[in-house]
């Protein structure tokens, strides 16, 4: 019997007693602004909010921010970089990024995350290769709770998709923060609403 | 209403002064108290210690001495929870049910059955830190837990706060376990001694002069750290104060 | 096996104060900070009930949720194996690697690969595995287990890791400062990452309707092992399903804050399928789960979603340390897992805890871990495994304790005892008690006797 078979035997042999389903709430009466949680709890992982410059030159405002920065490598149309993520065929490329731009489809409130997939960063180790990542946020885009955020289809038309809380972290040596464990040092978001096409 | 007095085998053995002074606090307020005097100990040594099978003669003879009572009352959290909770040795009959549904811990039966609200003859001018046991805490609820977030309510608290002058100081980890559990404070010698070094030195640190608990175990267990590491703390059960006791 | 002596190992941890005392301090402030998360949410007893029925409810239709998994996951064309136990387990995913002439793997934190030992099972056949959680990389170097599920290096200082290190790493061994530790693994890591032709992560959560799993790491390095090399396999023990996709909505608010306080972990990864050219691969893993799943007492800590909050309050793990348990797991859910693999190796268990029921209350998915820690005593009694007090001692206690006559006699020459024996007779090593503390003041009488003097007479 293979051993699939043998498992699945063995666990309907065990016979416990069926156990009915709860229905899940979505816990969302009384929610605070979405875009003021976001910008709290965003912080609180260790993530930057960035409003927008005067002038909305995101290049300028990137290049500003990242003086030392050598590749930019944009997966948006809205920020040029010096490399665009759409010349990139293989993810070993991506280890020279000292900058990634990316576009969240969305995010979360409760929890300061933005929702990326292989949709939005089309090569999926921009977001962890890189030395740094700039999120370019709608804040219509930002859904109050996680319930909110697991209701969402987008889950389904993506073979990978995370929930970004702040830059890589871990506090795995005597408790002390450290930011940039294994992927990116630090998150930016900047506020820029997505281009919506009527229809 | 007929009540029993259950006084726990190591209390019988070391603290009889809270058996007696637990026995004069129920006449003061009124209740007509039997102690029926062919009891023993709940069981609880063996049932901790994996053996509940070997309890089973002694978890008998508990019920065999406390049916018919209205309530039978104990000055032991611990005690109380394993006749509540853990009485699996023997057969369920209607009277075993009985007696284990009417055995209350001391500070439950004041709080919920006498609901005493007065204590006049009771004062204790000194700082105090209140110890509630695992057993009474978590298992009899008589308190809030740190782990949840319920109402703030303490059935321990509310009994003590009628005694006249007492001052209360609150540790840095109130409802830590001290580490007595039981058989647990030989077994695990080198953890149960420094959890019970820790929870000293914590109401030490508070400011307490008074330990006070509902559980003589862990109050045993507490004075034994306490008198090796030369803390000045002393220690005394909820019975002696609410009773009138005034060091 | 051998049985494991947790006191040992505990008087040996307690001896080194600056260890215990940062230990100890520690996991009690992550206890702390879980305490805010919690409190703060309103329904946060109510998710818990959530939690906890959506787990029994999936556990007891068990199988029928693994077909369906199994079904969409490898709709989404991801390749799907079953392995009974440890050993079929590092058997597939050896093969699997040896297809595709892997000779690195790097992976991500999974204590289902601890379990089956994986890494030496590789090792043994040529295959160089990297851990790439900073403190498993720890652990590792160091040839040590991990000490919890969340923070695998908890038990050591920085010293102990610049030592560590210094030997394998080869950085300044006189360096404690955590930011230049931290930076030298990321700078000897990322070239691993680089070069690994496979990258295994572990799974937190399975969702039978989509047919993915979901991984929830600090540091991205999940994300990192399975979106860099082309070929991406995840151990997934059975007991991970849960049936939608919005049942992480319960689960996603839970773990973290019950593990470290905080909203939700850096990275919380979704793998459904492989990415254009890669390669993806479950194993679902038995391992002795489905016949946890038959125990009427003890199937209920298959609920664990291994957040370690049990170990975060539990006194006891704060002042032993997770390697005092002798296994994968440690802690409270240690003592009542640990069991099912070895009953005599781990009989000391259930017998290094209190039983004071914090555990109990913390449990994200109210997992009755302190009764069930009562019940486990109970089976290792009647198999004969006790590890301290003789049975035969509980069979003579049970007998006196039911006969007052008898009863009267122990107490009295227990009295007589405390009272009358030199200080050097009760007080020396073999006298647990007496070791670090004071004997009780022997009384002038019981209660009994008070009891006859004065009332009796009325």
């Amino acid at each position: 019997m293979s051993s699939r078979n043998a498992i699945l035997d063995s666990l309907r042999a065990a016979q416990r007693t069926p156990a009915t389903l709860p229905d899940v709430p979505m816990f969302d009466a009384g929610l605070p602004l979405a875009l003021d949680t976001f910008k709290e709890t965003l912080a609180q992982m260790g993530g930057t909010w960035a409003d927008r410059s005067m002038d909305g030159d995101l290049d300028a405002q990137i290049r500003a921010r990242f003086p030392d920065a050598k590749v930019i490598c944009s997966a948006v149309p809205e920020v040029a970089g010096t490399r665009r993520i759409e010349d990139v065929r293989d993810p070993h490329e991506l280890n020279d990024v000292d900058v990634g731009i990316v576009r969240p489809r969305f995010a979360v409130a409760e929890t300061g995350s933005i929702w990326l997939s292989e949709v939005q960063y089309q090569v999926n180790a921009l977001g962890y290769l890189s030395q740094h990542l700039v999120a370019l946020l709608d804040p219509a885009d930002i859904v109050g709770n996680l319930h909110h955020a697991y209701h969402r289809s987008e889950f389904f038309g993506a073979n990978y998709a995370v929930l970004m809380s702040g830059p890589s972290a871990t506090a795995d040596i005597e408790g002390v923060l450290i930011l940039g464990a294994q992927g990116i040092r630090s998150l930016t978001v900047i506020p820029a609403p997505r281009v919506r096409y009527p229809g | 209403m007929k009540v029993a007095l259950f006084v726990p085998c190591f209390i019988d053995a070391f603290f009889p002064n809270v058996g007696v002074a637990t026995l004069e606090l129920l006449e003061r307020l009124g209740c007509d108290v039997d102690f029926p005097l062919e009891q023993t100990c709940c069981g609880q040594p063996m049932g901790n210690s994996g053996c509940e099978k070997d309890a089973a003669a002694t978890e008998a003879l508990f019920i065999e001495n406390f049916t018919g009572y209205d309530y039978i009352v104990a000055p032991s959290g611990s005690c109380v929870h394993h006749v509540r909770d853990h009485f699996t040795a023997i057969e369920a009959t209607a009277e075993s049910k009985a007696v284990r549904a009417n055995t209350y811990e001391l500070v439950e039966f004041l709080h919920d059955v006498l609901k005493v609200d007065a204590l006049p003859w009771a004062e204790f001018p000194h700082k105090v830190g209140l110890h509630n046991s695992c057993g009474k805490l978590r298992g009899l609820r008589t308190a809030k837990m740190s782990e949840v977030d319920e109402p703030f309510f303490s059935k321990p608290l509310s009994l003590l706060n009628k005694v006249k002058g007492i001052e209360f100081v609150m540790p840095a980890r109130p409802d830590e376990c001290c580490g007595f559990g039981g058989t647990f404070c030989v077994t695990e010698e080198p953890v149960s001694a420094r959890m019970g070094q820790d929870k000293v030195r914590d109401h030490k640190q508070a400011g307490a002069e008074y330990i006070v608990s509902a559980d003589s175990s862990c109050l045993m267990h507490q004075k034994g750290c306490s008198e090796r590491l030369g803390l000045d703390l002393k220690f005394i059960h909820i019975a002696q104060i609410l009773n009138g006791a005034r060091s | 096996m051998k049985r494991v002596d947790h006191v040992k190992a505990s008087r040996e941890f307690i001896g080194e104060e600056k260890h215990l005392e940062f230990h100890d301090r520690r996991l009690w402030t992550l206890r702390t900070l879980r305490d805010k998360a919690a409190h703060g949410i309103e329904e946060w007893e109510e998710l818990r009930s959530l939690a906890s029925g959506i787990k029994e409810h999936t556990l007891t239709h068990l199988a029928d949720y693994l077909e369906e998994f199994e079904r969409n996951a490898t709709k989404n064309g991801v390749i799907v194996h079953w392995a009974k136990d440890a050993e079929e387990h590092n058997r597939i995913v050896h093969g699997i690697l040896e297809s595709r002439h892997a000779k690195t793997l790097v992976k991500s934190k999974s204590m289902l690969t601890e379990e089956c030992e994986m890494r030496e099972y590789l090792e043994a056949r040529g295959i160089t595995v990297v851990e790439s959680d900073l403190g498993e990389r720890v652990q590792q170097l160091d040839h040590q287990r991990p000490a919890h599920v969340v923070v695998p290096a908890v038990h050591k200082l920085a010293s102990d890791v610049a030592r560590v290190f210094a030997k394998t790493l080869g950085t300044d061994p006189d360096n404690n400062d955590v930011h230049y530790l931290a930076e030298a693994q990321r700078d000897a890591t990322r070239p691993l990452i680089l070069n690994a032709e496979a990258g295994m992560t572990g799974c937190n959560f399975a969702v039978a309707a989509t047919g993915g799993i979901t991984v929830c790491t600090n540091e991205g390095n999940a994300d990192l092992n399975a979106n860099v090399p082309p070929l991406h396999i995840a151990s997934i023990g059975i007991e991970k399903v849960i049936p939608k996709l919005e049942h992480l909505g319960v689960f996603i608010r839970m773990l973290s804050r019950s593990a470290l306080g905080a909203p939700i972990t850096q990275y919380t990864s979704h793998f459904r399928g492989p990415r254009k050219g890669g390669e993806m691969h479950f194993v679902l893993v038995d391992n002795g789960r489905s016949a946890r799943l038959a125990m009427d007492d003890f199937w209920y800590s298959l609920k664990c979603i291994r957040c370690g909050a049990c170990m975060n309050t539990c006194p006891v793990y704060r002042r032993s340390s997770g390697l005092s348990y002798g296994g994968v797991y440690s802690g409270p859910i240690g003592a009542i897992i640990n069991p099912t693999f070895d009953l005599k190796k781990y009989s000391a268990l259930p017998f290094a805890s209190t039983m004071n029921g914090s555990c109990t209350n913390v449990c994200p998915v109210k997992i009755n871990i302190h009764e069930q820690i009562y019940k486990w005593r109970q089976i290792v009694a009647e198999q004969h495994e006790l590890p301290f007090i003789k049975k035969e001692a509980m069979k003579v206690a049970g007998k006196v304790l039911a006969e007052p006559k008898l009863y009267r006699v122990a107490i009295k020459a227990a009295d007589t005892a405390v009272a009358k024996l030199p200080r050097a007779f009760i007080y020396n090593p073999f006298n647990a008690w007496g070791k670090q503390r004071e004997v009780p003041d022997a009384p002038q009488q019981t209660f009994r006797d008070w009891y006859l003097k004065n009332r009796k007479a009325k």
